[in-house]
């Protein structure tokens, strides 16, 4: 019973899309608001059927439904409560689920804040995410329906893949998703005002706001994901450049290019071109990357399923790509506007150099991931492009990123005097330079760690300077210091938000060169009692436990861990799952403000007698989760109403 | 439920440690940096898009063992390298190389940063050159301009 | 062209990307071709379970088929070991030997395993998995079919069936000795 209802809210809500998206449209062209209305209703029906078809689906798992075939593959009786609920989304199909949920919702709010304030663009947007949204759905009938059954129905699941059993995975799908599904918002009030024709600076106005969101929970999304990646797959780093976290990447890069020229389009009115490509470039990526993770196209740790469900994605990503760019093609003359610029060295300049870069590092991350598939079409070898390759080539790009992070914000509009350069920037200069001698005299001998970390100093500097100039004009007009800095913060939340953002990007950046330059590892068989030895940390092998767990079985080392005095048992595991032919590792480890402690259990004897351990000493890691929370810290600032009036 | 780890039983059994590894004398000290170095360039067959240097499986595993094997025999790095390329084709190199047809996917980066770089530099050459009248502010007298400049730099 | 035809290049700049997308439907990224095929097989010298040594030089002159396989490997490698029994026992007196390479496994399971299986022909394993890699195996099982003058024909990944080994021995076969 409980599929056949989920089926049908599902069947419910694609025609509802679609007749939304239709009456939309109309109602745009007519004018009639009774169209519009119609179209309103059935924007909440979807909202309201999908979290049907959520809840249905939660309830066939917490139930153990096996007459689900996507339930029983993803579970089965062992699977803890908690597993229960998160293999909802755990792999294909409930994902489907989740992105169409959380599309509806964003429609939902997209209606109650904008119906009235932007009534020209209002209609149209609500034709886009509707039919998105129909898209979904019909993947979600289709291509991969969550509720079809299995026959005959299985005594017990299959369960859900070990590597999915981690708090991780609730959130860094959610957050991800919430990242993808909210861009598109800013793709469809472009389209609404390419459509329009009202391709000024409205419709960028309207959705400042909701691109820093997308733009956070996506940023939390690859954050999260390199936490999961760090402390569940158990190889000791937290970013593999592989396909699918490359997919996630590239809207990223080219949602940051964006959030950065709209500063230029609001001050200068040019670059609408620009601006308007950069949202459907954004969403055609967020889609590249749904169809990469399920195409099977090319191989990836995390890729889904095989199957129809590819084509699917490639014919809709062609249709957006088409579309939003034959718009673009069509509205041309409306676009095609001769800009204005005083002075080459002005922070237009600066900005128009970050979105280089950034859609650069977007095409090489874009091109690597492809080039496996060129390469076979061109001349039938197949060939790799990992990690060292992407490492090597961005590195460069990055650092020129970082540098401007640090002119952009305190270059002047328009023309930056001598005098503008040298108040601003001979004091951070002359910091990093000073910084640089300082890492270099500390022992710092890798080119790219100095550079790295001398720009960082440099950028830190730019804003200690902002903001501390900023603070000592209000302290002489009569305010207290803490209130002085509060009412900075708040007042211009915006460029503080931004500052606090770049502050946590330059703490990830410590932390990546850190990890990169300066982590041990070593690798070792030691008997019971024995120890190994590195950086300064000794490692004893104490014994070895087996347990069984509800979904699987565990053989548990035991591995004290000391520096001079004891700080601790570690316990590396590897779990054994009916399900799987390889056992899964489960690493331990003990995180500190400069270095981790890391273990993996490798083979071991059967008696417990003796084991192999992988010990890596990995160096700053902890920056880059710190880092995450600042870059929270800045948008959420970034995103506070704006007090300022009028500006 | 006891049967269901009949196979976790098996798989336990697989993974005892035999100490008798292919023991050679080495004739050259080899760092775990420098094997390290070597498995980072090579992909691990079957974990899809881990390094044989970070991957924890068995495979990997053994294959570090080769590398190291082979270096204390005297190998280059790149002679080991060209071994795995025999063996497993140049799929398991992670950084392709950089000559004939995969030399393209090193210079895409290169070639989008030049493209870039070229097209801004026109347009703003070409901007700078048209007169901004249209939207210059007029022209404003030296008290205002140090009220302006007050003005952005305490409200940026 | 004129100027404003020119502008209908953006939307068209999307097409190359999206078909060679739509070509990746006809590749399948886990099948990599070996580079070894059509080359020498490389020589090898382990210890069967029994005891006795296994060597592919010793076989030159017949038609070998190596499998590599794990008892771990569950249920592929359990699938095809009859499949190799049976061949070997139909195919033992016309020149053609089945080698078994055990790799990533324990002896004691390993043994198990033959004797569970009745496995007749000999099996050995790799400790280091030094063989494994010389013949560039991505897991198991994959098996290898050598030509009489010790040459790779053909590599199968999966499980064998009957059918598979009756194709590649039976032409190998029907080559001329030597």
């Amino acid at each position: 019973m409980i599929p056949e209802l989920g089926y049908g809210a599902a069947i419910v809500a694609l025609a509802l899309a679609l007749w939304g998206a239709v009456t939309a449209a109309l109602g745009a062209r007519t004018g009639r608001p009774a169209l519009l209305l119609s179209a309103q209703h059935a924007a909440v029906g979807v909202f309201v059927l999908v979290t049907a078809c959520f809840a249905l689906l939660t309830y066939a798992f917490l139930t153990f439904d096996f007459s689900v075939r996507y339930v029983a593959t993803n579970t089965n009786l062992g699977t803890p409560f908690y597993y229960r609920i998160t293999g909802v989304w755990g792999a294909l199909e409930g994902s489907i689920i989740l992105w169409a949920w959380m599309l509806a919702l964003y429609t939902v709010i997209v209606i109650l804040r904008h119906r009235v304030s932007a009534r020209a663009f209002y209609p149209w947007v609500l034709t886009v995410m509707l039919g998105v949204l129909a898209f979904f759905l019909l993947v979600m009938t289709v291509a991969a329906p969550p509720f079809a059954r299995s026959s005959p129905v299985p005594a017990d699941g299959r369960g859900l893949n070990p590597l999915l059993e981690d708090t991780g995975m609730i959130t860094h799908p959610v957050a991800l998703y919430l990242g993808f599904t909210g861009l598109t918002v800013p793709f469809a009030f472009a389209l609404a005002a390419l459509i329009t024709g009202r391709v000024g600076d409205a419709w960028i106005t309207l959705t400042r706001r909701w691109t820093i969101v997308a733009w956070y929970f996506l940023s939390l999304g690859l954050l999260i994901g390199g936490w999961w990646s760090y402390h569940v797959l158990g190889w000791g780093g937290y970013w593999a450049w592989d396909p699918v976290e490359n997919a996630a990447f590239m809207p990223w890069l080219t949602a940051t290019a964006f959030l950065h020229s709209v500063m230029i389009q609001e001050r200068r009115r040019m670059l609408k071109l620009w601006n308007l490509s950069l949202v459907i470039l954004t969403f055609g990526l967020t889609l590249f990357g749904t169809f990469l993770t399920r195409s099977g196209v090319i191989a990836s740790v995390h890729a889904f399923t095989q199957g129809a469900i590819g084509a699917f994605f490639l014919s809709f990503l062609a249709l957006v790509l088409l579309t939003g760019l034959g718009l673009l093609a069509w509205r041309w003359d409306a676009l095609h506007a001769q800009g204005a610029l005083d002075s080459i060295v002005s922070r237009e300049s600066a900005f128009l150099l970050n979105n280089v870069l950034l859609v650069a590092v977007t095409f090489t991350v874009f091109f690597g991931t492809v080039f496996p598939l060129l390469s076979e079409v061109a001349r039938g070898v197949k060939v790799s492009v990992g990690a060292p390759f992407f490492n090597q080539v961005n590195v460069p790009l990055f650092l020129a990123l970082i540098f401007l992070m640090g002119v952009g914000p305190l270059i002047a509009w328009r023309r930056a005097s001598l005098d503008n350069l040298r108040r601003n920037f001979l004091a951070p200069v002359l910091v990093g330079v000073v910084a640089a001698a300082g890492f270099f005299a500390l022992g710092v001998r890798s080119a790219i760690a100095v550079l790295t970390l001398a720009l960082t100093v440099f950028v830190a500097a730019t804003i200690a300077v902002d903001f501390a100039r900023a603070t000592r004009a209000r302290l002489r007009v009569g305010e207290r210091l803490f209130p002085a800095m509060r009412g900075l913060l708040l007042r211009h939340n915006r460029r503080y938000g931004g500052f606090v953002v770049h502050l946590g990007i330059l703490i990830i950046a410590v932390g990546v060169t850190g990890s990169q330059a300066w982590s041990v590892q070593t690798e070792t068989t030691l008997r019971r009692g024995e120890s190994a030895e590195l950086a300064g940390y000794r490692v004893r092998f104490e014994d070895l436990t087996a347990s069984e767990e509800s979904n699987h079985f565990k053989v548990a080392g035991a591995f004290t861990v000391s520096n001079g005095r004891v700080l601790g048992v570690l316990r590396p595991a590897k779990k054994f799952y009916p399900q799987e032919q390889s056992p899964i590792a489960y690493v331990d480890y003990r995180l500190g403000l400069n270095e981790d402690i890391y273990l993996v259990l490798g083979d071991f004897a059967r008696d417990g007698s003796q084991a192999t351990v992988k010990l890596l000493v990995n160096r700053l890691v902890s920056w880059i989760w710190i880092g995450g929370l600042v870059l929270t810290l800045g948008a959420l600032l970034a995103i506070l109403p704006e007090r300022r009036k009028g500006a | 439920m006891k049967g269901r780890y009949a196979t976790a039983v098996l798989l336990l059994a697989v993974l005892v440690a035999d100490p008798a590894r292919g023991a050679q004398a080495p004739t050259r000290a080899v760092t775990e940096s420098q094997v390290h170095e070597v498995a980072a360039e090579l992909r691990c067959v079957v974990c899809q898009n881990l390094s044989v240097a970070d991957s924890p499986s068995e495979m990997a595993r053994q294959m570090r063992a080769i590398v190291r094997e082979r270096l204390e025999a005297g190998e280059s790095p790149a002679r080991v390298i060209q071994y795995f390329v025999d063996r497993y084709g140049e799929w398991i190199l992670l950084s392709p190389r950089r000559s004939g047809f995969t030399l393209l996917v090193w210079l895409a980066p290169l070639a989008a940063v030049a493209i870039g770089f070229a097209i801004v530099s026109t347009l703003v050459w070409r901007w700078t050159r048209r007169p901004a009248s249209a939207s210059t502010p007029p022209r404003v007298d030296p008290a205002m301009r140090e009220r302006i400049r007050r003005e952005t730099e305490t409200e940026p | 062209m004129s100027r404003r035809a020119w502008r209908w290049l953006i939307p068209a700049s999307a097409l190359p990307v999206l078909a060679l997308l739509a070509y990746g439907f006809r590749v399948n990224p886990r099948e990599i071709p070996s580079p070894l095929v059509g080359r020498p097989a490389p020589s090898f010298t382990l210890t069967a379970f029994d005891g006795a040594p296994v060597t592919l030089e010793a076989q030159r002159g017949r038609v070998v088929v190596v499998n590599f396989w794990a008892s771990w490997c569950y249920p592929a490698c359990y699938d095809e070991a009859p499949v190799l029994e049976r061949s070997w026992r139909a195919y033992r007196d016309r020149g053609v030997v089945v080698i078994g390479v055990d790799i990533q496994d324990t002896t004691e399971a390993a043994k198990n395993f033959v004797r569970d299986f009745g496995l007749t022909f000999p099996n050995a394993r790799d400790p280091s998995g030094k063989v494994s890699v010389d013949y560039g195996t991505y897991g198991v099982p994959e098996t290898f079919f050598i030509d009489r003058r010790g040459r790779i024909r053909a590599k199968h990944v999966g499980a064998l069936t009957d059918g598979v080994v009756r194709v590649h021995v039976d032409a190998l076969l029907a080559e001329p000795a030597g």
